[in-house]
């Protein structure tokens, strides 16, 4: 009995945070057409999340496609198709890699800020500041960071998945002996228009994910210095699971049957 | 102005606020002291909206506040939060003008500077701070900050929260003194939070005590002395032993 009641805590536990998500993201989505919106705070964001996480975005790309690059061209000797190594390094990139491997270091680096940022606004009273000088915290602070991050991720999974295919590009031509026409054409030839956009319906899925868990952890976080931590931690864990879950359901959506 | 009918606030089991009657007349400035955990902080977040109470009424100017327009009535208030709450991304000008910035209250950048200068002076702070973020300003100065932003567009009532909670006695004194001055120009009504007893001493016109999450006495200060009740008798006088519990 006490394991069947630990089970239905846990059950209730886990759609009573999910509706409090949603309802937190309906309320946000729907300070878009209820003016004032901050353009100052918007642009802000657009900074902070999109172009400050350009090096770690480009780096983890890189070094990620130069790795994939390797790992098919040895896997794929076992069966004589090293040759395939610029249609695999680019598909994996742009439909997968790219947008779950940005996304997951959006989630540590932006995530985790907005987060603890606005926590510690949250538990030094600056939430209840905002509310008193008749300003929205919803339409202030998680609004612009939340439009931002959805805007600017398509971007960045873009960017990501171009350093990404260089990445398995220089490996390629460098230490696999391709011809650097051949991996080009190879590359530009096999990819189609749907797998470019579904890698970029993904990145403003997975932005969207990201800060929508930062603020919304932030906004909900406990006292003290505990209760910042805990924001932070659990906002980054929420944004990962939620990410690599989203990306199944996407690719699912785009590419079953 | 502000009248409060059995207003119950509880969190989980803890009933914080059990019933809490207070009339505040207008221009009057009222202190509500108690002890530390007794729902001071809770009473003034009721009367602003930031928590909701589970039973109760609230009046301001005769209306209930549920029904009043949310930023129509939050432009009638000024507060002073205990920690400040500046916020810490904004120098100290913007910070004193957020509400001439943005939104009904809105008006020309150089305006609003001119102002929160203005009301920097108003505080005892000079010009050159208005340029700085408030991690470079001492808790003192951050209070009087804070206490400029609260008077920035010329609220009818102010909420004075732990107003000199970590300063010196001497900037306690100067804070006091400002807060009186203020409240008295501007014709505010005022509810100030505290157990700092020269804080009651210097501000008040009339006390309240909160205890138990009930206003226990509430009197005119030239009367809390002679009150008789040996709750406020206790609490005034900082007695350790008394009909107030302490935990040792």
């Amino acid at each position: 009995m006490n394991a069947l009641r630990a089970v239905g805590r846990a059950v209730i536990m886990a759609l009573a945070i999910i509706g409090r998500v949603t309802i937190f993201a309906a309320d946000t989505i729907s300070h878009m057409v209820r003016p004032p919106f901050y353009w100052r705070e918007f642009g802000v964001a657009i900074m902070q999340i999109g172009f400050y996480s350009l090096p770690v975005v480009g780096l983890t790309a890189l070094f990620t496609g130069g790795a994939l690059a390797l790992q098919i061209y040895s896997g794929g000797a076992r069966f004589s198709a090293e040759a395939v190594v610029p249609q695999i390094v680019a598909i994996g990139m742009v439909r997968e890699l790219g947008p779950v491997l940005v996304g997951l270091m959006i989630a540590a680096r932006v995530t985790s800020s907005l987060a603890a940022e606005i926590a510690t606004m949250h538990v030094t009273e600056q939430i209840d500041a905002l509310t008193t000088l008749s300003t929205n915290p919803a339409k202030y602070l998680t609004l612009p960071r939340v439009l931002a991050a959805t805007l600017v991720m398509p971007i960045l999974v873009g960017i990501g998945d171009v350093i990404g295919i260089l990445g398995g590009f220089v490996v390629g031509t460098e230490r696999l002996g391709f011809n650097a026409a051949n991996y080009i054409t190879n590359t530009v030839n096999f990819l189609e228009f749907h797998d470019v956009a579904s890698s970029l319906i993904k990145g403003a899925a997975f932005g969207f994910i990201a800060a929508l868990m930062g603020c919304y952890y932030g906004m909900n976080s406990g006292r003290g210095a505990q209760g910042v931590g805990q924001a932070t931690k659990q906002s980054v864990v929420a944004a990962a699971v939620l990410i690599l879950a989203a990306n199944f359901i996407l690719t699912e959506a785009f590419f079953s049957a | 102005m502000i009248r409060l009918s059995e207003v119950q606030k509880s969190f989980g089991s803890n009933a914080v606020l059990r019933g809490v009657n207070l009339e505040v007349a207008k221009g009057t400035s009222t202190v509500v002291i108690g002890g530390s955990g007794t729902g001071k902080s809770v009473l003034l977040k009721c009367i602003l909206g930031l928590v909701t109470p589970d039973s109760g009424r609230i009046e301001v100017a005769g209306k209930d506040i549920t029904t009043q327009p949310r930023d129509e009535f939050l432009a009638r208030f000024g507060m002073l939060f205990q920690g400040g709450a500046l916020f810490d991304s904004l120098p100290v000008w913007q910070n004193v003008a957020f509400r001439l910035l943005r939104g009904e209250l809105k008006r020309p950048k150089a305006e609003a500077r001119d102002i929160a200068i203005e009301k920097l002076r108003r505080v005892g702070l000079t010009p050159d701070v208005a340029d700085r973020l408030p991690a470079e300003l001492s808790g003192g100065m951050q209070k009087r900050v804070s206490l400029a932003r609260a008077i920035a567009a010329n609220p009818e009532i102010i909420f004075f929260d732990e107003p000199t909670t970590g300063l010196d006695p001497i900037m306690s004194g100067v804070i006091n003194d400002l807060i009186r001055e203020i409240v008295s120009e501007m014709g505010a009504t005022a509810i100030t939070i505290t157990h700092d007893m020269s804080s009651v001493r210097a501000i008040a016109d009339r006390v309240a005590m909160l205890h138990k999450g009930k206003i226990r006495w509430e009197g005119p200060i030239s009367e809390m002395d002679a009150s008789n009740d040996p709750y406020v008798d206790q609490f005034i006088h900082g007695r350790a032993h008394g009909p107030i519990e302490t935990v040792r």
